[in-house]
């Protein structure tokens, strides 16, 4: 009796403290498609999202992609250097982009 | 209807899971199943996510995730596994204490408070409602011509019982001093760099003490799952999701209007009535994004489904506004050439799904377009021909479904 006391009383504060909630995330599957200039997608674009931000998208003019890096530069803070910024335009409008003629 | 897809609105499709799985590569190939969304690149998994169902997987960081449009049959309200997920930033909580986790409320306040969930729960009364949370691009897929961002169907939306406390009652409890103007709300999601933009939303003061806005920390009964908010989050009916803040941890009152990324440029809609431009247009100004407009769908039969002649069929389906309250629901079952009215199904409150249904025998043999068309306490429907603006926010066009009659 007094052992189940003293054991209640040695657990009810582990009881009362609340464990975290806690989740895990299923693995992110999925790779920029290959062609020249993916290697700046997977630098650039990987860091702050997953592939189908660009993926998903439908298929769009070279003037949306053109916009797209812009805001994420300049809006979004990714650190595309200045001198891959058309790069990476051609790389997401040729895999990714309504065909140019 | 001119899709350019196959009409069936989400066919199941196992043959090619397996090819997707082994084209993605890094994963071994499982049981996948893969959704078309019925327009061009609308190819989706199914990915099941902690405490979900499989669900259809817009992004996988931040997870973006889609209700398939079958669960809307399922009953009025969208069990917690199967509703929507849409976050903005990477860093996304994984793990919180609820019994370390503390609710700040700060700016312009006599007494800045600082409340753990239990504080939150015994200190102010704990009240419900039943109210929609439908994405500001719900439905943004649809939009002709097509324009960038979220590239959902018609699953970013959901119709959940919240519990919480009223946001009055915290802010009064704080006490508002004099020149506040709106409140500024933060979660614990974080931006991926500093450079980034945190997601922070602004109510106006006066739509923040209206009484009608909860922190929730119960959906249907039970916590909040992790993806949907957990502990906290804001719930401000007939609003649409932006400012559905997730995780809440700070509150804070400020003098003047709040104008971050989210705000301006982001989750704005063209100042005009009915909230569009012509198609490919840029508007001349904008305003923040705030109440949803009314739809109403069809859940009972899909685009591509075939029914029997000659046999009742009970046709179903759900409306809802931003808090008018639905008087009436026409149904066409020839392509919007004659209309019936639907009988409504129970009143949960003007922010909650209203059930429709239509006893409809169908006569005649053939390929059949059914519509349906909400109407509000205002008078108010939806347009016959899409709108558009060039963010894909509000599509609330009358929708068509195809069937065929055996």
């Amino acid at each position: 009796m007094k052992t189940a006391s003293l054991l209640l009383v040695l657990l009810v504060p582990t009881l009362l403290q609340a464990a975290d909630v806690s989740i895990t995330l299923p693995p992110e599957t999925g790779t920029y498609k290959s062609g020249p200039g993916v290697e700046l997608a997977t630098a650039n674009c990987l860091m702050c999202h997953s592939t189908e931000y660009v993926a998903s998208q439908p298929p769009m003019p070279r003037k949306f992609w053109e916009a797209s890096v812009k805001k994420m530069k300049d809006k979004f803070g990714a650190p595309t250097p200045d001198d891959q910024v058309s790069a990476l335009i051609n790389y997401l409008t040729s895999t990714y982009g309504l065909p140019e003629k | 209807m001119d899709s350019p897809i196959p009409n069936r609105r989400q066919f199941l499709t196992q043959s090619v899971a397996a090819l997707g799985a082994a084209v993605l590569g890094t994963q071994k190939v499982i049981a996948e199943d893969l959704v078309q969304l019925p327009f061009a690149n609308g190819e989706r998994k199914l990915v099941q996510f902690p405490q979900k169902r499989p669900l259809i997987l817009l992004t996988h960081r931040p997870p973006q995730l889609e209700t398939p449009f079958s669960v809307f049959n399922e009953g009025i309200i969208t069990p917690n596994d199967a509703f929507f997920v849409r976050y903005h930033l990477s860093g996304i909580p994984l793990s919180i204490n609820p019994e370390t986790f503390r609710l700040s409320i700060k700016g312009l306040v006599e007494k800045p408070l600082s409340l753990s969930l239990e504080e939150l729960r015994s200190g102010f009364e704990n009240v419900e409602v039943i109210a929609v949370n439908q994405c500001s691009g719900n439905s943004r897929g649809f939009f002709k011509p097509r324009v960038g961002g979220g590239q959902l169907a018609n699953g970013a939306m959901g119709n959940a019982r919240w519990r919480g406390v009223r946001l009055k009652d915290l802010l009064e409890r704080a006490g508002i001093q004099a020149g506040a103007k709106q409140l500024v709300v933060d979660g614990l999601d974080t931006p991926p760099t500093p450079k980034t933009p945190d997601f922070i939303k602004a109510l106006e003061l006066d739509h923040a003490l209206d009484g009608e806005i909860l922190l929730a920390f119960e959906m249907n009964g039970e916590p909040l799952p992790m993806l949907n908010g957990f502990p906290l989050r804001l719930v401000v009916p007939g609003y649409y999701g932006t400012y559905w803040i997730k995780h809440v941890h700070e509150l804070t009152v400020v003098s003047d209007v709040f104008d971050g990324f989210y705000m301006n440029p982001a989750y704005r809609i063209p100042n005009t009535i009915g909230h569009c431009v012509e198609p490919g247009t840029t508007p001349k100004s904008t305003v923040p994004i705030t109440r949803f407009n009314i739809r109403s769908f069809l859940t009972s039969l899909i685009t591509g489904d075939q029914i029997s002649s000659g046999k009742d069929t009970l046709l179903r389906g759900i409306a809802f506004d931003g808090g008018v309250g639905i008087t009436e629901v026409l149904v066409s079952t020839d392509a919007g050439r004659t209309w019936k009215p639907a009988i409504l199904g129970k009143d949960h409150g003007r922010y909650s799904f209203r059930e429709w249904t239509l006893a409809w025998t169908p006569s005649q043999k053939g390929s059949v377009e059914i519509r349906c068309r909400a109407f509000n306490r205002l008078g108010e429907s939806q347009p016959l021909e899409p709108l558009w603006n060039p963010s894909g926010y509000m599509r609330n066009v009358v929708e068509s479904t195809e069937v065929t009659v055996a």
